[in-house]
């Protein structure tokens, strides 16, 4: 991969990032149709679950299709606790959401030590065969109560008031998560993600703990998928098996991460923002005749042929390519006056 | 009790067959291009939509409509091959054919839905309900028939793979691509056309599936998820292991769904494949890959 000539003043993206914070933060109060803050919801949950699972995947290389355990047990957490323990529906079932967390990391944790021993396609496959069982489990165990599902209380608040609670909960677990993966972005520990994503029998050689931190990394990636799992089942109020534990739920995430750029810290976000607006829009569209199917596979193939690499690589790599050429046909021999700063769209790794 | 254990295990060895015949397709794939093929589970529900369709419209006889349907998906094969795989770049060929292979997969099951409708149908011919009675046991015909289609096609693999000029270029791309093209073999044609003998098998898998099971499009994520976990299990790239496996963990499904509860069968399988992989991380017969990224 060429090294990507990154100029961007740190203070643009700064500001590119608080514009995008104050117009998610905004988007509420200006589209006020429930419909649409519906779909914002979803998008902001699939956001929150792509940036999350690239933490792991995007940075150590393991591409996981079975993160939905971890939605799965967010959305069951919220759903039984709240319930066996009756808790009224009002704001205190939001305090639930790191609960849904919490748990989702705790079960991140067998589930690590059976699939992180495997490599690649091994991998790949052994974290599908997972998801399975633990769907199986939700079926089958007595206090899921099975394919039956649970009711989650609903909600008192008014009609009006009613999606944008969800919304503005959800906004703050996406704001976490992306604190998280670019915390672990600028730390040793993501540095030595890096070298497993790059060469694993190396890094070893060179003293990282690479199963002590691939399971670290897998623990932290499973808390804000359960915790939007939690919000999730509250939004929706019912949850069964089959839909809190979703195949499409893996494979979607993945999905928008390459869509976007694996490994990179806008990229799933960017991925998510684009992908799942569209699915939403199609299925309420073409509800009946799966042409939403079509279109959605059709769109996906199209962006992996043209865009191989994802959207914010691709696009830097243009950004940067173009800066050069004007940067050269302007001045020969000037210092450029502005220090190199490594660009928030370039793959991790990439730029130095 | 006793009977009905050995009658399982009869029927799992009978089913083993067809899947390790639609396995070996994947397996092949792998092999050969090391790209993971997500498709394979739609493409046996679109083989067993088309006997059925050849079937209902033109009464055609599923195992005769084979000679339609599987040069149908040998042709689909290359298509999707010659359209998207080969597009692929090297570094990252596997995670992005997990990608690609989906998204052909979404798109022909929605065709598919379109097309059929998402209710359950299934094939019928004359001997889907009939059953022979041998030493004490209850064998239904379209199992022996499937297990012995299932064999002669997969003795047909074998020999196309260790008897002809085709085959030892396909074996010599399986153990290394690169040296393969140094020794002046075309691993793209090669690829190209296992890619297509891969999908082809699913014809026939997907036949005998659609007269043993009632199904609609989204069948294909149950198969896939068991085709994946029996050629893991097996050791990817490797047929004899895609066999044994097959046959292993169909025979295990049944005998639990006997012996304990068909809800936990499943659940059984899947288990099967971690507890086996955390004892030989590549699988039955997986070569061991000294250096594995």
């Amino acid at each position: 991969m060429p090294p990507v000539a990154a100029a961007r003043p740190r203070l643009v993206v700064a500001g590119a990032w608080a514009a995008f914070a104050v117009l998610l933060g905004l988007f509420p109060v200006v589209f006020t149709n429930p419909t649409v803050t519906t779909i914002g919801v979803f998008t902001l949950v699939y956001m929150t679950a792509a940036v999350a699972w690239n933490s792991f995947a995007g940075y150590s290389g393991y591409v996981a299709l079975g993160h939905a355990v971890f939605f799965g047990t967010g959305a069951y957490t919220m759903a039984l606790v709240s319930t066996h323990w009756n808790f009224a529906a009002g704001y205190t079932m939001f305090a639930l959401v790191p609960a849904g967390g919490v748990v989702a990391a705790l079960m991140a944790i067998p589930f690590g030590l059976i699939a992180l021993r495997t490599r690649r396609h091994t991998f790949v496959v052994i974290t599908i065969a997972v998801f399975f069982v633990v769907q199986l489990l939700a079926f089958n165990l007595g206090f899921t109560q099975g394919s039956s599902g649970v009711q989650v209380p609903t909600p008192t608040w008014g009609a009006t008031q009613y999606n944008n609670s969800f919304y503005y909960v959800t906004l703050g677990v996406l704001a976490f998560a992306l604190a998280i993966s670019a915390a672990i972005r600028r730390s040793r520990f993501g540095l030595q993600l890096l070298a497993i994503r790059d060469d694993e029998d190396r890094a070893r050689g060179l003293g990282v703990k690479v199963q002590r931190v691939k399971l670290l990394s897998f623990m932290v990636s499973a808390v804000p998928v359960g915790m939007v799992g939690a919000i999730y089942a509250f939004f929706i109020g019912q949850i069964f098996p089959q839909f809190a534990f979703d195949p499409l739920f893996d494979v979607t995430v993945a999905l928008m991460a390459f869509f976007g750029g694996l490994g990179t810290l806008s990229g799933p976000l960017l991925g998510a923002l684009v992908l799942e607006p569209i699915q939403q829009y199609l299925t309420l569209q073409y509800s009946v005749g799966s042409v939403y199917l079509v279109i959605y596979g059709a769109l996906f193939l199209l962006v992996i042929l043209v865009m191989p690499r994802g959207i914010v690589p691709t696009l830097a790599e243009r950004v940067a390519a173009r800066r050069e050429r004007t940067q050269a046909a302007r001045l020969v021999g000037e210092d450029p006056g502005v220090p190199p700063v490594v660009d928030v769209g370039s793959p991790v790794g990439a730029s130095r | 009790m006793g009977t009905s254990i050995v009658e399982a295990i009869i029927d799992g060895i009978l089913t083993g067959g067809v899947y390790a015949l639609m396995a070996a397709g994947l397996t092949l794939i792998f092999g050969v291009m090391d790209i993971i093929n997500i498709a394979q589970g739609i493409f046996v529900v679109l083989g067993a939509y088309l006997s059925y369709a050849l079937s209902v419209h033109a009464g055609i006889d599923p195992f005769l409509g084979l000679l339609i349907t599987i040069p149908a998906l040998f042709v689909i094969g290359l298509g999707v091959e010659w359209g998207f795989i080969r597009r692929l770049r090297e570094g990252d060929r596997t995670a992005m054919s997990i990608l690609v292979t989906y998204a052909v997969s979404i798109i022909i099951e929605g065709v598919l839905n379109m097309t059929f409708s998402v209710n359950y149908v299934q094939i019928h011919a004359w001997y889907v309900n009939r059953s022979v009675h041998i030493l004490g046991f209850y064998l239904a015909d379209i199992y022996l028939f499937g297990f012995a289609m299932a064999a002669v096609l997969l003795v047909a693999l074998y020999a196309l793979l260790y008897r002809t000029r085709f085959g030892a270029s396909v074996r010599a791309a399986l153990q290394d691509r690169t040296a393969a093209r140094l020794v002046g073999i075309d691993v793209r044609r090669v690829s190209t056309v296992s890619f297509g003998i891969g999908v082809a098998v699913t014809a026939a898998g997907g036949m005998i599936f659609g007269a043993t099971n009632a199904f609609n499009a989204s069948s294909s994520y149950d198969l896939i998820s068991r085709l994946l976990a029996i050629v893991i299990l097996g050791g990817l790239g490797s047929m004899g292991g895609a066999l044994l496996s097959a046959v292993f963990m169909l025979v295990l499904e049944d005998v639990v769904a006997v012996v304990w509860s068909p809800i936990w069968a499943t659940a059984v399988f899947f288990a099967a494949l971690v507890v086996v992989l955390s004892v030989r991380p590549a699988g039955f017969f997986g070569r061991q890959v000294a250096r594995a990224q």
